[in-house]
């Protein structure tokens, strides 16, 4: 069995189509895994919240996925499965439907394996604030996953599922898949539909896949896109997700924006971000210099759009109508503040206030009205920089995996890590985290390394492509990871 | 005549006659068991997202029309944050700074904006509950959250409370007739809120204004302006100043209390809805709103005017009375031999007829679309009295009586006769003309005997028009028309009487 | 801003969260030096309008369903301590 846990999951779909394995024996050795690292407390990793208890229905067989286990987020509402968002104001919540992205996914033929632990409300860079304990990264398991989408990278990279769900609204894909060696996608904005998905920020939040490659991540983009009726932001992506192929960058253009490749970037991971860069060029690629202006302000607007957005969008966690509710409230008033007091965890309340200040009166010009027009900047930067690159190329986080407890301290070395990750986030376009190479943040020991490349919106054929090829060239070996 | 000015604007909300919900497919119902029109969407549940109704849209632009507004090329919803348990998601969606319709105008009051918004759940309070530690306790039901709204904000044209309560009514008129919500106060599909303030009389500058609230009748809303404008001028001869608050009347004690909660002033903080795009008005979007008009008071009244040439006062009462105005045009077209004049139908319709509709009326009713006896509950009754179309009175009827009158077939007086008939029995003006033979009596050898027994009978009375009083007639007309049962012509008669005076 | 967003924060936990935010805070404030005159603000990265919905019935969910997850439930409703009028 140990073998097929090995298999990515495109290759785990061929075999079971040649009648080579059985996907419900790999979906019992897949449960049986998540279920230990669930129940072993301390010594598992921590990133499951919930692990099915059954093998799903035949039907799935005979889907294009082949049933094939899928471990999805905690914050995309599962029918009738403990939807939580990583927080306490949501704990035991069963929703009476089911994620659109997750729906479709499954009528594909991937069914739920488990929910993934994650940061609570998608708020972190760690997975450390989870109401339900911190995800460790299973490289070194005194350093954190990345997160917010730290379970569902964790889960992956350890073999425990062949393929998550995630989501990303400044990173939360891209950054735990860079610090955990495997491939996350962030999509376009609107390419997936955010029915069912617990909102942080609603005009950045977007789900995708992590992989262990990127052909799995093609695979499962594939069956994800698709206009939703049920939400209105949602696009219908302009043909079909194909499987990449591409051997060779020739005449592939990428842009290394010094904004976000220079100063804040630990010298290991500079040092693999260069040396993949080296590799591209050898395929064909030519590099070029290109210059994203507004893209150190970036992290700024950011944290005043999405905590804005996230404000509003928890106001409905007041204890009326499910979820927490503060015991022996006195009054209505009190009950309001005391049930979002106890069921929201620090970071999510700072996240709140400031989200709060940012949109009140008199101070909505200076900070949120001032962020959305940073925003526009920011797009306008992309657009300019498309006529001369066909890619943008850094460092997916700054550095590599840091130790637990290391920036709980500070929230602003914690919002740090998103730099390179959130101006994609902030202009809607695709972006995508590949394992580049391993790096030392001093003396601790080799990490995984992302490269981050971003393509313009609707692109995702292209992106997959390029990194597809520079994935074989660069040749990463995940294993160390497995559990 | 006071020596401050009221000034009143309106903040009207009406729920839209659609099948579901503004943001949710929920299908809408009144009356349905709690809890029992709801989805994630209008529960807000995590995860579940808003998408916007097309017909909503399309009253929304149909409202614009019909009030002369601007319709915004490119609208967009926002958020009003603010927690109550009535808002599933703790924020409203609204509009704010750039709302489907500004600027228009209806009767005399211009329109501020228009746009669409959805409504709160329903709020009911219970009083003590064992389930609840402490304070009272309310139960929420979710069917009613998510219906969708018009808001519809006047300029603060209003001098008074009648204007009020008649371009309210107006409102209402022309809603109906665009079929775009029930308007029905009683339902809760029409509400209505009043900014009051005041100022001397002649100054052009705004008063501090205060905010009448749940004010749920079209009665109370007059009686609360004008409450209200009392209490403020009170303040003002007094030498104090007028707060800015918001306000309730209670009709019971005619009293005016403070409404203003136990919390700061809200602070919305208003911005752009994420969850949903821009609304563009597409050129189908506004044909098919255009073509779905009906003709407006303003239009109709022109025409009325100018091509059936009716008086202005009787053109523009017909056409911003629509119940009168359908039945006058119904009458016209159905007259058949003699056919009455225009001008002469529509005065019976708005003069006698209407007349006796109103005092046909039960104690305690209004005139003319008036709103439901208070306290008494009743469905629809704000349309049965004063409507023409309600009563016995078929139109093709009126217009055969007033065909008769116009050519003497009988007179003015008979006419009213039948009139009482048609309106307590219903039936046809012919046969009830032969029935109580009241042909109009000719000026010929029977009129001449009852003129002259008439002048016999009252000698003074012809003593005082031989000496010059040309009123002195009354008496003599008056027995002729008695003894002749109404039959005798006004006019015959009193030229014969002339005559046989030698006058 | 605490009563605002409905967030009852102990004594303590105050000042923590006023010393956080006010760092957060004045990195944050460093956009307003940007030069934006002119600049209209993006509200919606995607360039769609419209996405209308027709006016037809969807199922609701039935009301078992949708009081399951109450934390109470009376006469068919959802219980809550009176706001006070």
């Amino acid at each position: 069995m140990a073998g097929v846990l090995d298999l990515t999951a495109a290759g785990a779909i061929a075999q079971i189509e040649a009648g080579e394995l059985s996907a419900a024996e790999l979906f019992d050795a897949y449960r049986a895994r998540a279920a230990i690292d669930r129940d072993d407390g301390e010594d598992g990793l921590n990133c499951f919240t919930w692990v099915a208890e059954e093998s799903p229905h035949s039907a799935e067989r005979a889907a294009p996925l082949r049933g094939l286990p899928l471990a999805v987020k905690d914050l995309f509402c599962t029918e009738g499965v403990p939807s939580q968002s990583g927080s306490r104001i949501l704990e035991g919540y069963r929703p009476p439907y089911t994620a659109t992205a997750v729906a479709q996914l499954a009528a594909a033929g991937a069914p739920l394996l488990g929910k993934t632990n994650q940061d609570e409300f998608a708020m972190g860079s760690s997975n450390e604030n989870s109401a339900y304990g911190p995800v460790l990264n299973p490289w070194d398991r005194t350093r954190v996953p990345g997160g917010s989408s730290g379970g569902s990278a964790a889960a992956v990279a350890a073999g425990l599922a062949p393929w998550a769900l995630g989501t990303d609204t400044g990173g939360s894909i891209r950054q735990p898949a860079a610090l955990c060696g495997i491939v996350g996608l962030k999509p376009t904005y609107g390419a997936v539909s955010r029915y069912g998905m617990i909102a942080f920020a609603s005009s950045l939040d977007q789900a995708g896949p992590l992989t262990r490659d990127v052909t799995d991540a093609a695979l499962l983009l594939a069956h994800m896109v698709g206009q939703d009726e049920r939400d209105a932001t949602s696009l219908a992506f302009p043909g079909p997700i194909a499987p990449p192929s591409a051997e060779r960058l020739d005449g592939v253009r990428l842009g290394v924006p010094a904004e976000l490749t220079g100063e804040g970037i630990q010298p290991g991971v500079r040092d693999a971000f260069r040396a993949a860069l080296a590799r591209a060029q050898g395929l064909g690629a030519e590099l070029c210099e290109v210059r994203l202006p507004h893209a150190p302000h970036a992290l700024s607007a950011y944290y005043v759009l999405a905590p804005a957005e996230a404000s509003s969008n928890l106001a409905r966690f007041d204890g009326v109508r499910y979820g927490l509710r503060a015991a022996d409230a006195e009054d209505l008033l009190d009950m309001y503040t005391r049930t979002r007091h106890d069921g929201f965890g620090a970071e999510v309340k700072r996240r709140i206030m400031l989200g709060t200040y940012a949109l009140s009166a008199g101070y909505y010009d200076a900070y949120y009205g001032c962020a959305q027009r940073v925003r526009t900047k920011i797009v306008a930067d992309f657009d300019a920089a498309w006529e001369e690159v066909d890619f943008i190329v850094t460092p997916t986080s700054p550095t590599v995996a840091f130790g637990l407890g290391e920036r709980t301290g500070d929230p602003w070395s914690m919002y740090i890590s998103d730099f390179c990750t959130v101006p994609m986030s902030l202009a809607g376009i695709p972006a995508i985290s590949i394992p580049c190479g391993l790096a030392s943040d001093g003396d601790g020991p080799q990490l995984p390394v992302g490269l981050q490349i971003a393509g313009r919106v609707f692109s995702e054929n292209r992106l997959l492509d390029a990194a597809y090829a520079l994935e074989q060239a660069l040749d990463f070996d995940g294993s160390p990871a497995r559990v | 005549m006071s020596e401050y000015e009221p000034v009143i604007g309106l903040e009207i909300h009406i729920q839209l006659a659609t099948v579901t919900k503004m943001f949710c497919g929920c299908e809408l119902g009144f009356g349905e068991p709690p809890n029992t029109r709801t989805c994630p969407v209008c529960l807000g549940l995590p995860g579940a997202l808003p998408v916007a109704n097309a017909r909503a849209v399309h009253f929304g632009l149909m409202i614009g029309l019909a009030l002369g507004c601007e319709l915004a090329p490119r609208s967009i919803f926002h958020r009003k944050n603010y927690f109550y348990p009535d808002l599933p998601k703790g924020y409203q969606i609204s509009q704010y700074d750039s709302p489907l319709c500004r600027g228009g105008r209806l009767g005399e009051v211009r329109i501020h904006r228009v746009h669409l918004e959805d409504d709160a759940a329903k709020l009911v309070h219970i009083g003590a509950s064992g389930r609840i530690h402490g304070s009272d306790a309310s139960i929420v039901d979710f069917n009613r959250g998510g219906t969708p709204l018009a808001e519809i904000v006047t300029e603060p044209d209003l001098r008074s409370a009648d204007q009020a309560g008649e371009w309210l009514r107006l409102l209402r008129t022309t809603m109906r007739q665009l079929g775009v919500s029930d308007v029905n106060m009683e339902e809760g599909s029409l509400r209505c809120d009043a900014n009051i303030s005041l100022r001397p009389a002649g100054s052009e500058q705004l008063g501090v204004k205060t905010e009448l609230k749940n004010m749920n009748s079209f009665r109370f809303i007059e009686r609360g302006i004008r409450a209200e404008v009392a209490r403020q001028e009170r303040i003002l001869r007094e030498g104090g100043r007028v707060e800015q608050e918001t306000l309730h009347f209670d009709p019971a004690s005619e009293r005016i209390t403070s409404l203003r909660s136990k919390e700061e002033a809200h602070d919305y903080r208003y911005f752009p809805e994420p969850d949903l795009v821009p609304v563009a008005i597409e050129a189908a979007m506004l044909q098919a709103a255009s073509a779905a008009l009906p003709e407006l008071p303003a239009a109709r009244e022109e025409r009325l005017r100018d091509a059936v040439g009716l008086s202005a006062d009787s053109a523009h009462l017909l056409a911003f009375r629509p119940e009168l105005g359908d039945y006058f045009e119904a009458a016209l077209s159905a007259a058949g031999d003699p056919a009455p004049p225009a001008q002469m139908l529509a005065n019976w319709v708005t003069g006698d007829l209407l007349a006796r509709l109103v005092a046909q009326a039960p104690a305690g009713q209004g005139t003319g679309g008036d709103e439901e006896e208070e306290g008494r509950g009743s469905e629809r009754s704000d349309t049965a009295v004063g409507d023409p179309s309600r009563s016995r009175v078929g139109p093709a009827a009126l217009a055969t009586l007033v065909g008769l009158v116009a050519a003497k077939r009988i007179s003015v007086g008979a006419g009213r006769q039948v009139l009482d008939r048609l309106v307590a029995e219903g039936g046809e003006p012919r046969e009830i003309v032969a029935a109580e033979g009241l042909e109009a009596m000719g000026g010929g050898e029977e009129l001449a005997v009852a003129v002259a027994a008439a002048i016999a009978a009252h000698p003074e009375a012809a003593a005082n028009m031989r000496d010059g009083s040309a009123k002195a007639i009354g008496p003599i007309v008056g027995h002729v028309m008695r003894a002749t049962k109404g039959r005798a012509d006004g006019g015959a008669v009193t030229r014969l009487v002339h005559e046989q005076l030698g006058l | 801003m605490a009563r605002l967003a409905r967030l009852k924060l102990a004594d303590e936990e105050v000042e923590a969260m006023a010393r956080e935010l006010s760092g957060v805070l004045d990195h944050i404030a460093k956009i307003g030096e940007l030069d934006l005159d002119g600049v209209p603000p993006t509200s919606h990265v995607v360039e769609v309008v419209g996405r209308l919905r027709p006016d037809e019935p969807r199922p609701c969910l039935p009301r078992e369903v949708a009081l399951a997850q109450a934390p109470a439930v009376q006469d068919d409703g959802f219980l809550v301590p009176s706001p006070q009028a």
